[in-house]
């Protein structure tokens, strides 16, 4: 983007600073007929994670500073599937919640169908924006309010986006949703406790879905699920996707489930997407050395018996991630340029990548 | 002779409105040496099962009828000292969430040197060596620093394997692992259970892996046990469980898997959930959900019936009255 020179004057700043402004006429010109719907470009977040004002002057604590996302960009394409995937803490989450505007971002911006997402949301027209972007969450325990029956659950988006008003009109309208995720339309007289896990997560797609929105971000929607109730989840979402034409950037850390659903694969590790290739390429030949690590990290159902070696060492502190590369401590590839020199993501044969070894052709 | 007999167990849980089967009639054996995975859905009683083994049942719950043996011996009916005694020095446990495992005031040197005087007739200074090279065994790095540390210092794997330390340290014959790798990074997980598989494989340790994730029971286990509503569905060699499944649930949960290696427009489903404790069907606990379901099957009960190389409790087994009905 344009305004990325700017943009690295912020990073140093506070957390919550300004929003880089806004894309200008590039970013219009981009967004013709077939271009992606979501397009996110240099996201960054920074959260201050300092010890409180009085440690630091007596104890002489200094500020800190943890690069949750460190710049991110992708696109995504309108009916098509991006999954991130990565280890606990590396960043998805907080992606998925940039995207939202859950989080304003440090540095970066979205596009979403050509407008920049993160000002638009601070204006009256911003309500419009947001509800065209929705949000399924990963814990149907936590995400539902146990004192609302599941009319007031489902119908709360519709009634906040003042997209329905009258009551009549509402009660069919919450009807038709639970119908179009497999629940009755009798359910809605209900409270969330009267329903398993499985249930209360379609009950929370039927409430991403009220305001008919375009974009879906779905955070580990499936994790907290047992796997005969996930399969069901995943084929409701695949065949809503199908229905509605929804886009959907679906984060896990479950590569199997990722294979299923998504049409690109985004691998994170500490902040940073590493690399970004459509399914079949990234499940056939994975490049990064972090992406190969993962897909042979996982027990698989029919290598009965199997003996490994697997990599060692652990996701460092993001407080204090290791220079150059962040992988290279991991890393089986690894040499000087790789702890002096952190790589970019580029374009090799089709695939972006951030890593030295694959650019130099060592592996 | 099996090291571990479970005979007919049944665990219950007295309540107001009458006494809940949480499980019901379970059997298996587990040989010397040997690792069995406990695989099922959440509330399938998997973690009662090895809550039971170690005589860890939470009141109200209580063993209902059957019988735990370990050796020969009975182990289910001793007064709290004497299971003390066997826990840890016979059987030990590894719990999930490596965190709440571990005392968080006493450092882990503390801890592990604790549990090895308290089964084994050693000096503070043995203690102290044996719990050091414990700690090396696990893989954890710079032993004899990394004692004095306390839980907190640790990272989650780090932990999980000072945990698997502290339930080798009396050398016991039996492992109950509960989901020991679930609250772990894949990467991670891959660490433990490959740590878990030759250490238990060098000593000589028998283990109840109870886990939800098929894979990690391909790759580490010997026989597997499929648990739905408190009952055994299937047990056998996992081969046969994975590849050839008998029971139509195990067949139905292997479908449902995403496969990292297979392309699959739709994953089958097993339409339903599991069944409240309080609302278990009768005949079959299956039969509402199964696609196979026949007239039998929602009046009698099964057994765990020969079915190939496996044992699966499913009448389909049963020809002579299957072909009938």
């Amino acid at each position: 983007m344009n305004t990325s020179n700017v943009s690295e004057q912020f990073s140093a700043g506070p957390p919550q600073g300004k929003l880089a402004p806004s894309g200008g006429s590039d970013v219009r010109e981009a967004t013709g007929v077939g271009a992606p719907l979501v397009q996110a470009h240099d996201l960054a977040k920074t959260f201050d994670v300092s010890p409180p004002w009085l440690n630091r002057v007596i104890e002489r604590k200094p500020r800190l500073m943890l690069n949750a996302v460190d710049g991110v960009s992708f696109e995504i394409e309108k009916g098509k599937t991006l999954a991130l995937v990565g280890e606990s803490g590396c960043g998805k989450s907080t992606v998925a919640k940039l995207l939202v505007g859950l989080y304003n971002p440090t540095r970066g911006g979205l596009t979403f169908d050509g407008q920049d997402a993160h000002a638009a949301f601070k204006t009256p027209q911003g309500r419009q924006l947001r509800s065209r972007i929705q949000m399924i969450f990963q814990d149907p325990y936590a995400s539902l309010n146990p004192r609302w029956i599941v009319e007031d659950i489902v119908g709360e988006p519709l009634r906040e986006h003042g997209l329905i008003t009258d009551e009549a009109q509402l009660k069919d309208k919450v009807g038709e949703l639970l119908k179009s995720v497999g629940l009755s339309p009798l359910d809605m007289v209900k409270y969330p406790h009267q329903f398993s896990g499985g249930q209360r997560q379609r009950i929370s797609i039927a409430r991403a879905l009220a305001t008919e929105p375009e974009f879906l971000v779905c955070d580990e929607p499936t994790s907290a699920l047992d796997v005969s109730v996930q399969a069901q989840v995943l084929n409701i979402m695949k065949d809503l996707q199908r229905e509605r034409g929804l886009t959907y950037l679906f984060i896990s850390h479950n590569l199997a489930v990722v294979r299923h659903v998504s049409d690109q694969v985004g691998v994170m590790y500490l902040g940073r997407l590493v690399e970004l290739a459509d399914k079949q390429t990234l499940f056939a030949a994975p490049r990064h050395p972090y992406t190969r690590m993962l897909l042979d990290a996982i027990p698989k159902m029919h290598d009965i018996g199997r003996d490994r070696t697997p990599v060692q060492g652990e996701v460092p502190n993001p407080l204090n991630p290791p220079t150059g590369c962040t992988f290279h401590p991991r890393c089986p590839h690894v040499n000087d340029r790789c702890r002096a020199e952190r790589p970019q993501l580029l374009t090799l044969q089709g695939v972006k990548i951030a890593c030295h070894a694959v650019e130099e052709g060592r592996i | 002779m099996s090291l571990l007999q479970v005979q007919n167990l049944i665990v219950e849980f007295p309540g107001r409105r009458g006494t809940l089967r949480a499980l019901d009639d379970i059997s298996f054996e587990i040989a010397p040496g040997e690792i069995l995975g406990v695989v099922g859905e959440s509330g399938a009683g998997k973690s009662l099962t090895g809550a039971a083994i170690i005589g860890l049942l939470e009141p109200p719950g209580r063993i209902g009828g059957g019988q735990i043996l370990l050796e020969g011996q009975r182990i289910d009916n001793l007064p709290y000292e004497q299971m003390r005694h066997i826990r840890g020095r016979k059987i030990g446990a590894i719990f999930q969430d490596p965190l709440t495992s571990l005392n968080p005031l006493y450092s882990v040197g503390r801890q592990l040197i604790e549990t090895i005087q308290a089964h084994l007739p050693v000096s503070h200074a043995e203690a102290r060596q044996r719990a050091i090279s414990l700690l090396q065994d696990t893989g954890i790095p710079a032993a004899e620093q990394r004692i004095e540390h306390f839980p907190h210092q640790f990272s989650g794997g780090m932990r999980q394997r000072v945990v698997i330390a502290l339930a080798l340290a009396a050398e016991p014959k039996l492992i109950v692992a509960d989901e020991p790798t679930t609250a772990l990074d894949v990467s991670i997980q891959a660490q433990i259970i490959m740590l878990l598989k030759n250490i238990c494989k060098k000593r000589g340790a028998a283990v109840m892996l109870i886990t939800h994730d098929m894979g990690v029971i391909a790759e580490t286990c010997d026989r597997v046990a499929v648990m739905y509503a408190g009952r055994i569905a299937e047990i056998g060699p996992v081969h046969e469980v994975i590849n050839h499944p008998s029971h139509p649930y195990t067949a139905g949960l292997m479908a449902a898997i995403p496969d990292i290696t297979l392309d699959r427009e739709r994953l089958n489903q097993i339409d339903g959930a599991m069944p409240r404790l309080n609302a278990i069907p009768t005949g079959c606990a299956f039969n509402p959900r199964c696609p196979q379901v026949f007239d039998r099957c929602r009046q009698q009960r099964p057994e765990l019936l020969p079915a190939g190389a496996t044992r699966a409790a499913c009448w389909l087994h049963d020809v002579p009255v299957g072909v009938a009905a």
